[in-house]
């Protein structure tokens, strides 16, 4: 039916740092590439960085064409597209991912378009079907459902969701080919004038998050929460209700509509468990949850349910962590 | 300003049954409603056509029953609406959909800004958006959170990841907008009896005939298809819950956390 061959996966970077999804994606792509038979290559834009270069290919690239030029210092969508589509054509690469970060969910509609092809949005679950195919796992309806989708088109294109497929381990005895490419330069038509941190908070690389919803009485509250987090290292996170009536920042928000997250820990507070919730944390590995409302669907998805008042059992949480911790 | 919205009716989510064990999504248990999403692109739209003057168009593609919510969004400012509906048109994945809004909006004529939601909530892809951009051959700007200026040319602040980028455009462009931009307004008795009467155009594919690739729409030209629908499990999950003795509940968790950290 067509000869395409190989995995691509686009190493995704900001400021001359490659993002960590870009070595999971390029684990994953190991993976399927050696299951297949085929090569496994990575596509970076970046201005000067060598370095990062060299660590796709630690990290399992068999190739990687490098675009080394000042306009890829900046994220301009029309020129790593336009670089990009040329380069699938090119190469013919039978599976091309990108990470599902907000640039990649921006950019790779725009590469699929171009290419005429199907693109599968924020997979969490990638195999190989018996006819060698792609199968791309999903969740839709707010997180209610997992979808398993296929692609006829070629290169069959998904975005990955950050935190879920496992990178190689970092080999510097691994051998690849790096391939510097020339940019073919479009007009930008965007200009990104200014840039600026968003506040302190990264609720998506937090390891340990305390959340809170709408078990809380006032905005107030979630000091008490901010000292379980403040005593284990994490980020306060919420629910939609509480950020929705302005008690708490956006950049909190946890759930379909705010922010998805994979912590090591994740304890729910006076948390319900909608389904537009859970969307948003059912990943996290450990999940600890405090409601009094003993039919709450949280409990379905806990590791340690508490059926209590929060406000009773947060405090006593704390003591007795602070205890345990004081005693070793 | 001539503006173009895009907007879905979808199913009530919090009244969409899943069924676990047959792994059925029964979306007719469901009220339909505009995507919310879609609401804050069409404030936004309304915002600035009352600002600076021009027209609000929303266009949808769906079934019949979808020209009430075009009726809603007539209702809660637009000043035309657009049905795409054709049993050809059924059966859309992303890229099919963005192709024949694309065609469409071409057909509509002339306009300087689209403004989209940022996903739909039972879709969740956010891929139609970034698309339509592409087929129309125009710049998009996706997760705008603010909108700074728009005049000569369009100023928009967008959010991605933690980082805050302020990007200029000129005309034309496609925007995708997040609930942080505005708060939609609520239609008033009298916008909705308006709304009513209102005309709304119903266009098949015959219609779009002369512009499009009529093998690109509907089933023929969704690339990808969905193989299988399941309901998420939890197994894996200890699901040990502590109902009456809270003091015990806490030493367990208390140690779990502490062993994890």
């Amino acid at each position: 039916m067509n000869d395409d061959k190989g995995v691509m996966v686009l190493a995704e970077q900001r400021e001359g740092e490659v993002h960590p999804v870009s070595y999971e994606l390029l684990g994953k792509g190991r993976e399927i590439a050696d299951r297949l038979g085929v090569p496994l290559s990575s596509v970076l834009l970046g201005n000067q960085m060598q370095a990062e270069v060299r660590e796709l290919v630690y990290y399992g690239a068999d190739k990687v064409f490098w675009y080394d030029h000042p306009i890829f210092k900046d994220l301009d969508l029309l020129n790593y597209k336009h670089n990009i589509v040329k380069l699938v054509r090119e190469v013919k690469p039978e599976i091309f991912l990108l990470g599902a970060t907000h640039w990649g969910r921006s950019l790779g509609p725009r590469i699929a378009v171009a290419l005429d092809t199907g693109l599968t949005a924020d997979c969490t679950g990638l195999e190989i079907d018996e006819d060698g195919g792609l199968i791309q796992i999903r969740p839709a309806f707010s997180g209610n459902v997992l979808a398993q989708i296929k692609t006829r088109t070629r290169p069959q294109m998904a975005t990955v969701r950050y935190k879920v497929m496992p990178s190689m381990r970092r080999d510097v005895n691994r051998k690849g080919e790096i391939i510097r490419k020339d940019a073919e330069l479009l007009p930008s038509l965007l200009t990104i004038v200014h840039k600026e941190r968003l506040g302190e908070v990264n609720i998506t690389e937090a390891d340990v998050i305390v959340s809170g919803g709408w078990g809380l009485k006032k905005a107030g509250d979630f000091c008490l929460l901010a000292d379980l987090a403040e005593l284990l290292g994490a980020t306060v996170g919420s629910s939609r209700p509480p950020v929705d009536s302005g008690w708490i920042g956006r950049e909190h928000q946890v759930g379909f509509s705010g922010n998805t997250v994979k912590p090591r820990i994740y304890v729910a507070c006076g948390i319900s468990g909608s389904p537009q919730h859970l969307a948003g944390m059912r990943q996290s590995d450990v999940i600890i949850a405090i409601n009094s409302d003993p039919s709450a669907p949280i409990f379905r998805v806990a590791d340690y349910g508490v059926i209590g008042d929060l406000y009773e059992v947060v405090p006593k949480l704390i003591e007795r962590i602070k205890m345990k911790r004081g005693s070793s | 300003m001539k503006i173009v919205v895009p907007i879905k009716q979808v199913p009530n989510m919090s009244q969409v049954k899943f069924e676990t064990d047959k792994g059925i999504v029964d979306r007719s248990s469901a009220d339909a409603e505009i995507n919310p999403f879609d609401l804050y692109a069409l404030e936004a739209a309304v915002q600035i056509r009352d600002k600076l003057g021009g027209t609000v168009t929303v266009i949808s593609m769906g079934p019949r029953r979808a020209v009430s919510a075009l009726r809603d969004a007539l209702a809660r400012g637009a000043d035309s609406a657009v049905l795409l509906e054709d049993q050809k048109f059924a059966g859309a994945d992303t890229l099919a959909t963005s192709y024949t809004l694309a065609c469409a909006i071409k057909k509509r004529g002339e306009f300087v800004l689209i403004i989209c939601g940022e996903k739909t909530v039972d879709g969740d892809t956010g891929q139609v958006g970034p698309e339509l951009a592409e087929h129309l051959n125009i710049p998009h700007v996706a997760y705008v959170s603010k909108l700074a200026e728009v005049g000569e040319k369009l100023v928009v602040v967008c959010d991605m990841e933690g980082e805050s980028y302020t990007v200029e455009s000129g005309f034309p462009v496609l925007i995708t907008v997040t609930k942080d931009i505005n708060t939609p307004r609520l239609p008033t008795f009298r916008d909705k009896a308006n709304a009513r009467k209102a005309a709304i155009e119903v266009w098949g594919a015959e219609e779009l005939a002369a512009i499009a690739d009529r093998r690109r729409f509907g089933v023929r030209g969704s690339p990808t298809r969905v193989h299988k629908v399941m309901i998420p499990s939890e197994e894996g999950r200890k699901g040990k819950v502590f109902r009456n003795t809270v003091d015990e509940a806490i030493g367990e968790v208390a140690d779990a956390i502490l062993n994890l950290l």
